[in-house]
């Protein structure tokens, strides 16, 4: 059985390997491996038959071809509708034919199935809600990832992604010493500016913990010395985790669930150590999802909740001004066209679009938020949800899924996309990037901070 | 033969028909796994049996939910199908004559008008459904020939019904073929596609229950999936 050198079944589990994949440029080799990759058809129909219950067996065998699910996908819309981006024809002519086949496919089939999943699918989860049957195509997307992850099938950057998971438990090299040293570095650097402010490491039995996203301390620090001035100003006994601050989970894009549980396993192990009384995490949609909204579940936890109260940075926040914890200046309300991006994996995956408007009822002043059509949990994806934004393989059909939230925000005509989560944080760059539409965006913490009243004694003393 | 078809045969289609759908909803329910499928059924009830009749009545109730909405057309002939396909047998006067032979009792039935009516709902429907798998390519790829056969075994006891009350040709026979292909019709509920008659409401539970308990339910948001 075939296996290449960096493209084989295993995930990556050292820091070497880790390395040489990497060093593999676009995954050039990787590819090329891939072309020779066996599929280990009984692995793959014994997983199934272990793994395939009653809800996807009913939804593969129940779906009426009806054709509703079209209209309702993005990526059916942008690419010029044409029927091979059907949800129901792209989940039935890859699942549906490897269960059909009982597992006994080929490599160009499942390198098939590969793009399908990646470059076809977000898993925005949208089509479940316009299906007459509630079939979830998001759903049956993400189970088929995890087939092909155990079989190889699975973009560069994924199995690279899942792998520094594995490694560093987070999903950039950034290792704990990088981390703590960028909380004192962040403290320090803005200590001026804010006396007092401080990034406790480690305290047990803290009011909240907070947890971020591995791309913050690896390329936007100022987004944790954001949140850390937040709960400065909102008095907050705050804490993070010298361990287990890291609740992104690339490796639930891949589809590497041994990997997934272990994430969680992590940050719930710094609630256990450090017992805070509630959590909360950065403004990202696929991490609250993975650490709150599916990890329990990888945990086993029956109840379906993480161990203590697990707050979305939406919910923080909004509870913050509501309390009035941070008071806004009115005079610095927003007064432009602004429009909100609802991030799909915590709106239409845990209801908190009330929450943003929340905020946005705070920020911004009456008559001037411009609602995206459609929105809430109607809204698109951003156009890079699920990975897409990540996989260079993919990037020109990524490129043409972002036109749908383009002309989303074209037609509220506003210039100011605020958008909190990471992901669409991201695409809604990659869109002005690509297509030069003259927007500005930004996340919910760097707004709030141009917009707070200070309080006196939180101000710095003059010499 | 007519005796047979109405009598044993019939019972022995009704069992297996109505046994088999009552099989495929238990199974469905023992084949739902908390872990698996990431939803905390048990510790969650009531907000997974909320969610649930929120989901189901979203789709039953006509022009209910968005995707309804955003498609009058298809929902006008999607409820004038089932409609007709449901009620005309349920209700029809021939059939609880049939009942109240058998049982003694009957169900209120439709005045003649209004099943005729009812049932060329259901063939127009049907009629409607057909050609819009041959018209829109978003149809047609996903279409097999089992989408047609399955229409065909649905819409026949309606074409051989029809016939046989406007009594073209020969009564009997068409009389015979109406109770076969009805039968044909009942026995395919729990073995083919058209076991959504009862698994279109198991689905929608469990996804009912998915977002009442885990994707919003329990944030207070009250979309019905």
């Amino acid at each position: 059985m075939p296996e290449g050198k960096f493209c084989n079944k295993t995930p990556i589990t050292t820091d070497e390997q880790l390395k040489a994949t990497l060093n593999d440029k676009g995954g050039k080799q990787y590819y090329e491996e891939m072309n020779h990759l066996e599929v280990d058809s009984e692995k793959l129909w014994g997983t199934i038959q272990k793994t395939m219950k009653s809800r996807l067996k009913t939804w593969l065998e129940i779906c009426a071809h009806c054709g509703l699910c079209a209209e309702p996908c993005f990526l059916y819309q942008v690419n010029g509708r044409v029927p091979e981006q059907v949800p129901s024809y792209k989940i039935q002519a890859t699942l549906g034919q490897i269960v059909k086949k009982k597992g006994k496919v080929d490599n160009a089939f499942m390198q098939m199935c590969m793009e399908t999943a990646w470059s076809k699918c977000t898993c925005c989860n949208r089509c479940g809600h316009y299906c007459p049957h509630g079939i979830d195509m998001g759903v049956m997307f993400s189970y088929l990832r995890g087939l092909l992850y155990g079989q190889g099938f699975v973009p560069w950057e994924l199995k690279i992604g899942a792998g520094m998971h594995r490694v560093y438990r987070a999903q950039m090299d950034v290792t704990t010493e990088d981390w703590v040293e960028t909380c004192e570095w962040m403290a320090e650097e803005n200590e001026d500016e804010w006396p007092g402010l401080e990034i406790p490491v480690d305290k047990v039995g803290a009011d909240i913990m907070y947890t971020c996203n591995a791309r913050e301390p690896k390329h936007y620090p100022e987004d944790l010395a954001e949140a850390a001035i937040l709960f400065h100003v909102a008095g907050e006994n705050w804490t993070v985790p010298s361990e287990g601050w890291e609740q992104t989970s690339l490796s639930m894009f891949a589809g590497d669930w041994e990997c997934c549980k272990d994430n969680v396993a992590n940050v719930y192990a710094a609630i256990e150590r450090l017992k805070p009384k509630r959590a909360t995490g950065t403004e990202c949609g696929h991490a609250h999802r993975a650490t709150v909204i599916e990890g329990p579940y990888w945990m086993g936890r029956e109840d379906g909740q993480p161990p203590v109260p697990f707050l979305h940075y939406v919910e923080w926040l909004a509870e913050a001004l509501r309390e009035g914890k941070i008071k806004i200046d009115p005079s610095k309300r927003i007064k432009e066209p602004v429009t909100l991006q609802d991030s799909c994996n915590y709106v239409r995956n845990q209801g908190l679009k009330d929450v943003t408007r929340e905020i946005i009822s705070y920020l911004v002043e009456p008559g001037y938020f411009v609602e995206m059509a459609p929105c809430k949990e109607h809204n698109y994806c951003c156009g890079g949800g699920g990975g897409f934004n990540g996989i260079g393989k993919y990037r020109e059909q990524r490129n043409m899924a972002l036109r749908k939230k383009m002309d989303q925000i074209l037609d509220t005509g506003c210039k100011l996309v605020i958008a909190p989560c990471h992901n669409c944080w991201d695409a809604i760059r990659d869109l002005e990037e690509e297509y030069e539409i003259g927007i500005r965006w930004t996340f919910l913490k760097p707004l709030v901070i141009k917009m707070m009243e200070v309080p006196e004694h939180l101000l710095p003393k003059d010499e | 033969m007519y005796d047979f078809l109405t009598g044993p045969m019939l019972w022995v289609t009704f069992l297996v028909s109505f046994g088999g759908l009552l099989v495929r909803a238990v199974m469905y329910v023992r084949g739902l796994n908390w872990q698996l499928d990431r939803v905390a059924y048990r510790p969650n009830m009531s907000y997974g049996i909320r969610g649930a009749i929120r989901s189901i009545l979203a789709f039953i109730i006509p022009f209910k939910a968005q995707a309804q909405r955003e498609r009058p057309g298809f929902t006008i002939i999607f409820f004038a199908f089932h409609i007709g396909l449901l009620v005309t047998p349920i209700f029809l006067e021939a059939h609880n004559v049939m009942l109240e032979k058998a049982f003694g009792f009957s169900l209120p039935t439709l005045g003649t008008g209004f099943a005729d009516t009812l049932a060329w709902m259901c063939l127009v429907g049907g009629l409607f459904m057909v050609l819009r798998r041959i018209a829109f390519p978003e149809v047609r790829i996903i279409t097999t020939a089992y989408d047609y056969l399955l229409l065909v075994i649905t819409l026949a006891p309606f074409v051989t019904g029809l016939i046989a009350r406007y009594e073209m040709g020969d009564y009997n026979f068409w009389l015979m073929a109406h109770i076969i292909t009805g039968e044909i019709w009942l026995l395919s509920l729990p073995f083919t596609k058209l076991s959504h008659a009862i698994l279109f409401f198991m689905s929608r539970m469990q996804l009912g229950m998915d977002y009442g308990i885990k994707r919003g339910g329990m944030k207070g948001s009250d979309f019905a999936w």
